[in-house]
């Protein structure tokens, strides 16, 4: 209580000045009494009290003094004093001030992000109790799975609907895009299928009407009601409340809004935003090769997820017993059998912007805090020649009676309040950064929507970035500076130290440290710029300029898109002026999606990628023949199954032999019956469906011989056109929109959206690149003033060499060569640093290997480049010294 | 012989200076402990009353050094009315002070001792 009371005392300086005073009127009064009891008279007794007394004032401040010393007050003092000392030499602070919140700020951006992405859980109570069903190393590729965040299949879930010992409920979810509005110009919107569970299981209540209940859930998978989120509603139904007719028109169908949900809830996908909610479609019979849903629960009090995950371990036998698909070979079935459930811990939901850029961002984090250290040496070694030029002040200091501790403080407090102010302007700094970092990850057609949110944890990560910036730049200085020899202080004339070997190394050392740490930036810049290159300038064995994919969908205009439909499709775009050629697939190339299929090959067995394409796939995507015919008319589903194959497949089932003519079993899945293929051309090796990946064996198929009984209600049409992309796509859609009542068209720039893919490794190029040339910019503005400093300090010994007879390019040799000595220990170090700090990075890398010799021999180039020109002006001051001039000064 | 040394040897004595700080703390700290709980007058009175009037602590001393004792946790201080009915504050012993308070004596014994041994060999 006293102890609250000093504290709050020592804030209110008023406060304690009266506390003081009463104390110090209470002894005089004392005094006072005793000597009227004496015999005195009053006036008598209270001059004789106050004359002993003394000053009052000046006794009270003594008095405060002690108080104080150890107090808020003092340290507010101390505060004042630096920010006094920083106004007179503005250029200095302002240097500091502006580095640290560069440092800080980028470091503040990107851990935002990182905790945004990685760190927060999903908006709900009790997160951490949510737990994720998945099977254990996932179902390899097993059956068809649709859907990224997709991990089960429907009976499986039924399942576990029914028996979930852990958890006290669970739900279903699924992501699910949807159409908006009249098919001929429908948008593609966000829609998230659920589980009548889903709502409550969360806890999520609604902001408006009422959210989806079990009894929503319908057995013919029609959307009579939906559930929207609040950014929708507030953008497309204005936030208007909701009616009883309010509608919307989803897919084709009318569907009734009857409840909004709050406003923080984004479904469960971090970095994504769903925009309709709609009860999850249980058809009857279920499709049991479907990995279509994602499975979470909440733990039940006294469950753990190590329990949960053993318990869901030893009923998968039963349950993957009860769900196996049909149609598949038996050893297909026995893989299915032998899957094995586990529970995960799902209190983050899920999201493919964390797995795509959590190592990204760390090592963007370790980049950036490189980059601050850099910032923090070059600070030090201000600090240091400001330190030398105050030592005067020091000295003086210290011969009035300030102890090296009061000094050591005043210093740090001076490093403190730069290493705060830094940190204040670098928040803010960070606010913009971080949100042009995540506008930057959205692409044409995948928006990031992430809340970036200051909280706690970032402050503290601030203000630790800050505490440690400061003790790294401030201390050594500090020491140092409180170390002043009075004596030998005030008797230089300038009030400088002649420079000692030891103060030498110091800055030494930092510039040297600075050097090793650019050169692992430079390194880490270089590596993704030319890996990012790389993948820019990949042939990926297709045309890419100049190819639109038009995605057709029938699902609404009661068309059945059989392969004669498809032909008059084709031959209809291939008509419209300015189109090359164009052709189906049954899969898109590099867009990421996959079709496997077991096969046998004379005693050859293994898989291979299958893909069903028109006649003129080849030409349109300008992928050559080498050996063989192409595929014809006269390939119909009647005639013998034909396959075109590519070099890897070849080498893989074939051999040397001359594949034409040899025949391709694949294994039976259900609506894809065993077929004997044979081979009838080959080609070139192309990338399948990532430009980073190996080629797989690919295989293909005319698209009029693809299984009638798996035909989708989608199909891609490649359009190859030398026209303009934009007005081609609008040529095709408003053709086949004039043609065929509600097909819907979209269509893709094949090209833009190749590059849109490569997003990630463009960002850490331009980023590590931005930060790689920082950190050369500072090293050189490091290296100059520490060889400046050097040269400086040098003066009389460069004058006496040159009246000795030195000649001006021996002077440069001579400065230079300090520089040159710096340089090489630095990259010496840095090399090897490099080399450790690579590997961490060699997983993002395309086409490199983390010790590729020409980049480093690159950063080193650039390295020597930076030291030539930081220390070629320093040389020629000191080549042009007047020898006369340098002696006299001394 | 050290400058303090003269001062306190030297009569009358006036324990005033800052190098004497120690030596104040003691005669503050061993009053408390027999007071128990008093004001800066008090303490004053105290002193000189026990000294024989031979030790005069100046209040320009006695009061920074009360507050940097509190401040070091050696005392606590409270407000009360004292025997002349007048609000004064008074200062008590804390458990760090009587341990300050032994350290310090048997300081000081070492150091009369050590000084009567230079006196008497000279």
């Amino acid at each position: 209580m006293s102890a609250m009371k000093r504290l709050w005392a020592l804030v209110k300086r008023s406060k304690l000045d009266h506390e003081i005073e009463d104390e110090l009127q209470a002894h005089v009064q004392m005094c006072t009494d005793d000597n009227v009891a004496a015999g005195m008279t009053p006036e008598v007794a209270q001059r004789n009290a106050r004359l002993r007394f003394g000053n009052p004032t000046v006794m009270k401040e003594r008095v405060i003094e002690r108080d104080a010393a150890l107090g808020v007050e003092a340290i507010m003092r101390d505060i004042r004093y630096a920010l006094r000392g920083f106004a007179k030499s503005p250029g200095f602070a302002l240097i500091a001030v502006a580095t640290l919140a560069l440092g800080i700020g980028a470091n503040t951006a990107i851990f935002q992000l990182l905790d945004a992405i990685r760190l927060q859980s999903l908006p709900i109570a009790n997160p951490q109790e949510l737990a994720e069903v998945k099977i254990v190393g996932g179902n390899r590729g097993f059956g068809i799975n649709d859907g990224f965040y997709a991990q089960l299949t429907q009976p499986v879930w039924q399942e576990i609907r029914q028996h979930h010992d852990p958890f006290s409920g669970v739900f279903a979810w699924r992501n699910n895009d949807r159409l908006l509005g009249n098919p001929s110009d429908a948008r593609r919107i966000h829609g998230l299928d659920v589980s009548g569970e889903f709502f409550s299981v969360m806890g999520i209540r609604p902001w408006q009407g009422r959210l989806l209940l079990p009894e929503d859930e319908t057995p013919d998978c029609k959307t009579p009601r939906v559930v929207v989120s609040y950014p929708f509603w507030q953008a497309q139904m204005g936030g208007r409340d909701l009616a009883a007719n309010s509608t919307l028109l989803i897919d084709g169908e009318l569907a009734e809004v009857v409840g909004v949900t709050p406003p923080g809830f984004f479904g469960m996908a971090v970095g994504e935003r769903f925009d309709v909610a709609s009860p999850l479609c249980e058809p009857n019979p279920a499709r049991r090769e479907l990995f279509d849903r994602s499975v979470m629960g909440r733990l039940k009090p006294g469950w753990t997820l190590d329990r949960a995950f053993a318990y869901f371990s030893a009923v998968s036998p039963g349950i993957f017993d009860a769900t196996a698909p049909t149609g598949y070979s038996a050893e297909s079935i026995r893989h299915f059998k032998e899957y094995r459930l586990g529970a995960y811990p799902a209190s983050g939901g899920v999201s493919a912007l964390r797995e795509q850029y959590d190592d990204s961002l760390s090592l963007l984090l370790a980049i950036t805090g490189l980059v601050l250290l850099i910032a923090c040496a070059n600070l030090a070694n201000l600090m240091l020649a400001r330190a030398s030029a105050r030592q005067r002040e020091m000295a003086v200091r210290t011969a009035l009676g300030a102890s090296r501790g009061r000094l050591l403080r005043q210093l740090l407090i001076e490093s403190g309040v730069l290493a705060a102010s830094g940190a204040f302007l670098g928040v803010i700094f960070a606010q913009g950064f971080s949100r042009f970092l995540v506008r930057s990850l959205s692409t044409e057609q995948w928006s990031v929507d992430l809340p970036i949110s200051t909280d706690w944890r970032l402050l503290l990560f601030s203000a630790a970035v800050a505490v440690l910036t400061c003790i790294v730049f401030g201390t050594v200085p500090a020491l140092r500076a409180s170390n002043a020899d009075p004596v030998a202080a005030m008797k230089t004339g300038d009030g400088r130290l002649a420079g000692n070997r030891e103060r030498f190394s110091v800055q030494r050392i930092m510039v040297i440290a600075q050097i090793s740490i650019s050169m692992v930036l430079l390194v880490a810049a270089l590596l993704f710029v030319r890996s990012f290159r790389n993948l820019m300038t990949l042939n990926p064995g297709m045309r890419e300029h100049g190819i639109i994919i038009a995605h057709i969908g029938f699902s609404l205009s009661h068309i059945s898109p059989d392969e004669e439909f498809k032909r008059q499709l084709v031959d209809e775009v291939r008509a419209i002026p300015g189109v090359n050629d164009a052709a189906t697939t049954t899969n898109d190339p590099l867009m990421g999606g996959s079709w496997t299929h077991g096969i046998h090959v004379g005693s050859a067995e293994g898989s291979s990628k299958f893909t069903w394409v028109s006649p003129e796939y080849f030409q349109t995507m300008g992928i050559p023949l080498l050996t063989g015919r192409m595929f014809a008319d006269t390939d119909t589903a009647s005639s013998p199954r034909v396959a075109i194959v590519n070099q890897t497949f070849i080498r893989q089932f074939v051999g040397n032999d001359n594949p034409i003519g040899k025949t391709v079993r694949t294994l039976p899945e259900p609506n894809y019956p065993t077929t004997v293929l044979e081979i009838i051309g080959t080609i070139p090796d192309t990338k399948y469906n990532d430009i980073r990946g190996e080629t797989p064996p690919m295989a293909f198929v005319p698209a009029a011989q693809f299984p009638l009984a798996a035909e989708g209600s989608w199909t891609s049409v490649m359009v190859w056109s030398d026209a303009a992309p934009s007005t081609i796509a609008e040529e095709i859609k408003r053709q086949i929109g004039k043609k065929h009542q509600n097909v819907i068209v979209q269509t893709v720039n094949f090209e833009t959206r190749i590059h849109d893919g490569l997003l990630r490794e463009r960002l850490m190029a331009i980023l590590s690149g931005f930060f790689g040339v920082l950190a050369a910019l500072l090293v050189m503005v490091g290296l100059y003033g520490v060889i400046s400093y050097f040269v400086t300090l040098r003066r009389n010994e460069i004058g006496i060499r040159v009246a000795l007879g030195a000649t001006r390019w021996q002077v440069i040799a001579l400065v230079m060569r300090d520089a040159g000595i710096m340089l090489l220990a630095g990259t010496i170090i840095g090399t090897a640093l490099a080399l450790v700090a690579g590997r961490s990075a060699s997983s993002m890398l395309f086409g490199l290997k983390p010790y590729d010799p020409a980049t480093l021999a690159i950063a080193i180039g650039l390295l020597a480049v930076i030291a030539l020109l930081a220390s070629w002006l320093p040389a020629r001051r000191a080549a042009k010294l007047d020898p006369m001039a340098a002696l006299r000064c001394e | 012989m050290p400058r303090w040394l003269c001062l306190i040897f030297l009569r009358p004595v006036t324990v005033a200076k800052n190098d004497l700080q120690g030596t104040l703390d003691l005669l503050i700290l061993k009053s408390l402990s027999h007071l128990g709980s008093m004001h800066g007058y008090g303490i004053v009175l105290h002193i000189d009353q026990v000294s024989d009037a031979l030790l005069r602590v100046e209040e320009g001393s006695l009061y920074p050094a009360l507050h940097r004792m509190e401040q070091n946790g050696w005392i606590r201080s409270e407000w009360a009315l004292s025997e002349t009915n007048r609000r004064a504050k008074y200062y008590s012993l804390t458990a760090a002070g009587k341990k300050q308070l032994a350290a310090a004596e048997k300081n000081w014994e070492q150091v009369v001792r050590g000084v009567q041994a230079v006196l008497r060999f000279a």
